[in-house]
């Protein structure tokens, strides 16, 4: 039995939107390091559409085929669309995750959450400097998965 | 397909796999049943067994065998802290970077009324003889330390190790399930108490193994309802697979000399042409090392896509990441030798096997160089310690 899907697989070996956008309208990262997962989503957003999303993942073969998948199923879509968009959705998407990778899409979610956040944030004249975007405690918590004692191999 | 993870399974060799069908197909009588047909089996499991224990210097009735390295390492652990509960000594040392099998049982025992010593390894994977030495208290009834570990190849000093348990009359167990076959092992030079080993390592068969204890050293029975192994493990014997693993032990062990010869030269380059990635660094001690074992820690990556990756491109290795054991936690060996969580996970094991070739190691460095350039391509992380947002660990 191979150990993931063969949707998840394409997405990793082909992740579709990788990248920067410089000039981004919103911009969210989730995640972190020593869990051994960050996400990083690039929103270009004109009258309310999502018209180009790039990402940047560092993580296993499920977060970037996750990344990718919900880059593709909120492009062009509505924001109120796009922050319906749940964890559920991307792994169904992915012909499903394996139970112990379901916290990537749980970070696919955030991450574009995030990223919506932060575009609302300076559509309402906010000045937040980027790193301040997210409560990196509150994601350790909700996220890092380092603190949960696993029986191992 | 390249396969370089022999430190997690090895391909039988075509010798073993011969013994063990010969054994499925001719001799496979219970070796407990009084007639010939019986009889014979147990000549072909004494054979084994005398070939076995000549393999490392000990006496055939000296080794008991066992479904693999696991039981064999919970098999030692137990004996030993019966033995020294019965003499009210109940402490045991052991390292931090040792396998789940031993550091499992360590602590079921310290939730049985056990202390246990876990030294801490250098950062090059290993602990010296004055260390532990430093360590063995007047309650000391046992020490375990792995021969060479199994992700990061280090060699522990094993000889000097057990001669100073020797002299303070402790038991000392050595898990050589990563050494046995792949370098020189001699029970009584070494001054091994109790020794474990496991037949898949050396390319005999899974599921087989074998405990070598000391004669004179009472065995805790883990498994009742026979007198099979003189009473010390219940359960018709696994003729064909001990047969088989015997043939594999004589064989690897044969070889060693030449192996070592081989395989460091090919490690070394594989090191040298690993080591040309920048921010990569080398997991264990550079000479203390197995000939066969190349571990690497990549900054800014995650192992589990290197290795999807390398897996597309035919070679099959291995990683300490999380997401790479179905555990969310890196290794607890990388974490031991100080690599942080961040750099845990970027981690690459390579254990190359006798069958490689010069062609391969090219395109094993190359290969990695190029997935590893092309992951960091999109991480985040990555673009922070670039841009000076982070600063690089390694």
């Amino acid at each position: 039995m191979a150990l993931y899907s063969e949707k998840v697989m394409d997405h990793f070996r082909n992740p579709r939107n990788v990248g920067v956008i410089e000039d981004a309208d919103g911009v969210g990262e989730v995640g972190n390091a020593k869990c051994g997962d960050i996400m990083k989503m690039y929103l270009k957003i004109d009258n309310d559409i999502i018209t180009d999303v790039k990402f940047e993942t560092f993580g296993c073969g499920s977060a970037i085929a996750s990344s990718s998948m919900a880059t593709e199923l909120i492009k062009g879509k509505p924001v109120s669309e796009a922050m319906a968009l749940t964890n559920k959705a991307v792994a169904e998407a992915l012909d499903g995750l394996p139970d112990y990778k379901m916290h990537c899409s749980v970070l696919a979610e955030e991450a574009i959450r995030s990223a919506l956040k932060d575009y609302e944030r300076k559509q309402r004249g906010e000045d937040v400097p980027e790193e301040k975007q997210h409560d990196e405690d509150k994601d350790e918590n909700r996220f890092c998965c380092c603190t949960t004692d696993t029986a191992g191999e | 397909m390249i396969y370089v993870d022999n430190a997690a399974t090895t391909k039988m060799s075509d010798a073993a796999v011969n013994t063990m069908t010969k054994v499925i197909r001719e001799t496979w009588g219970n070796p407990s049943s009084l007639y010939t047909t019986g009889q014979r089996a147990k000549e072909v499991l004494e054979e084994a067994r005398a070939e076995v224990a000549a393999a490392i210097g000990a006496e055939a009735r000296e080794i008991v065998f066992t479904s693999g390295g696991s039981e064999a390492d919970n098999q030692a652990i137990r004996s030993a802290a019966e033995l020294g509960k019965k003499k009210g000594k109940m402490h045991i040392i052991s390292t931090a970077i040792e396998h789940h099998a031993v550091l499992h049982t360590l602590k079921r025992l310290e939730a049985e009324g056990f202390s246990v010593t876990l030294l801490p390894v250098h950062e090059n994977g290993i602990v010296e003889a004055s260390e532990v030495e430093a360590a063995i208290t007047d309650e000391t009834c046992l020490v375990t330390i792995m021969f060479a570990n199994n992700e990061i190849g280090s060699i522990q000093p094993i000889r000097e190790i057990g001669a100073l348990c020797r002299a303070k009359g402790v038991l000392f167990h050595t898990d050589a399930v990563q050494a046995v076959g792949h370098v020189p092992v001699d029970v009584v030079l070494d001054n091994i108490d109790f020794l474990s080993a496991s037949a898949h390592k050396f390319h005999g068969p899974k599921g087989v193994g074998f405990l070598y204890a000391r004669k004179g050293i009472k065995l805790t029975n883990l498994i009742e309802g026979g007198a099979q192994e003189r009473g010390r493990r219940a359960g018709t014997e696994n003729v064909p697979g001990i047969a088989a693993m015997a043939t594999a032990l004589t064989e690897a062990v044969s070889h060693i000399a030449e192996n070592t010869t081989r395989l460091t030269v090919v490690r070394d380059r594989l090191i040298a042409g690993l080591s040309e990635i920048p921010h990569a660094a080398l997991n264990g001690d550079a000479k203390r090392r197995l000939p066969s074992n190349v571990n690497f820690c990549f900054e800014g990556i995650e192992g589990e896509s290197l290795l999807l990756l390398l897996d597309d491109r035919g070679i099959a290795a291995s990683s300490g990441s999380a997401c790479t054991s179905g555990s969310l936690d890196p290794s607890h060996v990388l974490l031991a030798i100080g690599r942080v969580h961040d750099v845990a996970h970027g981690s690459l094991r390579l254990s190359i096997g006798e069958d490689i070739t010069d062609g391969d190691v090219e395109y094993i460095i190359i290969n990695v160089k190029e997935v590893v350039e092309y992951l960091r391509g999109f991480s985040p992380i990555w673009r922070d310690l670039v841009s000076g947002k982070k600063a690089f660990i390694l």
